[in-house]
């Protein structure tokens, strides 16, 4: 197995106050692999993607990605990463494409036709142009799924990206994941539902 | 292709100027406090003139220091709060380069605003015009140290209920020097003394914050991110 090609979780252990959330986690994802993240509420599962991200630094253990901590290498590996947690992350007050020019910006350049053509792929190219707290929850989970797709990141960190989406919406979410691991990405996602894809995708029980 | 620090920095300035001015609510209402605090004073002691001028430096300093203190919850509160901290923080950026944006767009619609209202101030509170470009260079001055420092105790403070009464108790005490030179400089410009020395203080204040408090606001932001 090539360590050097994978985002490895090593042992993490995390304490909430008392509460030991993550007792020795250890898993590995490859390119080209999907991790699905499960487990009844309260185990720990955002706990261990904000982990992931770097976000948090567990009390023991580490996450390495292409063999290098993500501690050291912080800037390296953030340009690579793509994180969208459950709340959507989204400015009320901007549209919906000034929220991606802001945040994509940030990580690379890239082209309004660019950003266009990222809201369209996740079915909200109408609301481009409409301030983000006058679109319904599931559109601005498009709108945040938008985001993680014009990043153009290989490390996609995804909690719920179901929450809030119709039939066409859980469609959409899983076609995209199948073409980002097909593309040679790897994905860690949170989810509580079944994940129905065509790709390679392994499971991560977390239990109490 | 990545993006510099320096391109970074200023699309953060300019989405934070572009936040501000779809919300004027938020820009006006520490403006409003500031002229009505100010306002209050003259109707509460006397119109005597000049009793007036001798008040006049501390009820400017004082009235400005808690008018900026009013902004300075919407720091990075609005973020914390909708997740977008959190986006900013893993935009492979240094958090320094964040904050130092963030806080110097605080400053541009918050400070300049407050020192571009102050001459109204000035004239309700009898300050001679003589005196008016040094009020102007105290305040711009003082309310960027302000920015700065109040930028150290919003990062302390975001994850916390009721975090605001806190604040001011962080930022206030650490405030105390700005206001005792700030004053000093409106006090003596308006006796006709030279305000040099003064001002002098403010600006180093103002240089030693500009240089080390991005760094403490961002070690701040990072532990309330955990």
């Amino acid at each position: 197995m090539n360590m050097s090609n994978a985002l490895c979780v090593e042992n993490v252990h995390v304490w909430r106050g008392d509460r030991h959330v993550l007792q020795g986690v250890s898993t590995q994802v490859h390119r080209g692999e999907l991790l699905h993240i499960s487990g009844p509420n309260g185990t720990g599962k955002t706990t261990l993607l904000r982990v992931v991200s770097g976000l948090l630094r567990p009390e023991q253990g580490s996450v390495t990605w292409l063999g290098q901590s993500i501690a050291s290498h912080r800037t390296e590996y953030q340009a690579v990463l793509a994180y969208a947690a459950h709340e959507p992350a989204l400015k009320g007050d901007l549209t919906a494409l000034e929220n991606l020019r802001f945040s994509v910006g940030l990580k690379r350049r890239s082209k309004p036709q660019e950003l266009r053509g990222a809201l369209e792929r996740t079915g909200v190219a109408a609301c481009a142009d409409l301030p983000a707290r006058v679109l319904s929850a599931g559109q601005r989970r498009r709108v945040s799924l938008a985001r993680v797709v014009a990043m153009q990141a290989s490390v996609w960190l995804l909690d719920e990206p179901y929450a809030n989406l119709d039939a066409a919406g859980s469609e959409l979410v899983s076609g995209l994941l199948a073409d980002h691991v097909t593309a040679g990405g790897l994905a860690l996602v949170v989810a509580h539902r079944e994940l129905a894809l065509t790709c390679d995708v392994r499971r991560l029980e977390l239990n109490s | 292709m990545t993006v510099s620090a320096w391109e970074a920095f200023w699309l953060i300035v300019r989405r934070e100027m572009r936040l501000s001015f779809r919300r004027p609510e938020q820009l006006l209402q520490p403006l409003v406090f500031f002229l009505i605090v100010t306002t209050l004073f003259p109707l509460g002691l006397s119109l005597q003139l000049s009793l007036l001028r001798d008040i006049a430096p501390g009820v400017l300093w004082v009235s400005a220091l808690l008018s900026a203190l009013l902004s300075l919850d919407f720091l990075f509160k609005s973020d914390a709060d909708d997740g977008t901290l959190e986006q900013l923080a893993l935009s492979g950026h240094a958090l320094t380069v964040i904050v130092a944006a963030k806080t110097l767009a605080h400053w541009l619609v918050t400070g300049v605003a407050l020192v571009l209202v102050s001459p109204i101030v000035g004239t309700a509170l009898g300050i001679p015009l003589g005196a008016f470009a040094t009020m102007l260079v105290s305040l711009a001055l003082g309310t960027l140290t302000l920015s700065w420092l109040g930028a150290i105790g919003a990062g302390l403070t975001i994850g916390l209920r009721r975090g605001n009464v806190l604040l001011s108790l962080i930022v206030l005490p650490l405030a105390t020097p700005l206001l005792i030179f700030g004053a000093a400089a409106t006090e003596r410009a308006i006796s006709g003394t030279s305000p040099v020395g003064a001002l002098y203080f403010l600006a180093a204040l103002c240089v030693f914050t500009c240089t080390l408090a991005p760094f403490a606001a961002a070690a701040a932001l990072r532990i309330t991110l955990e």
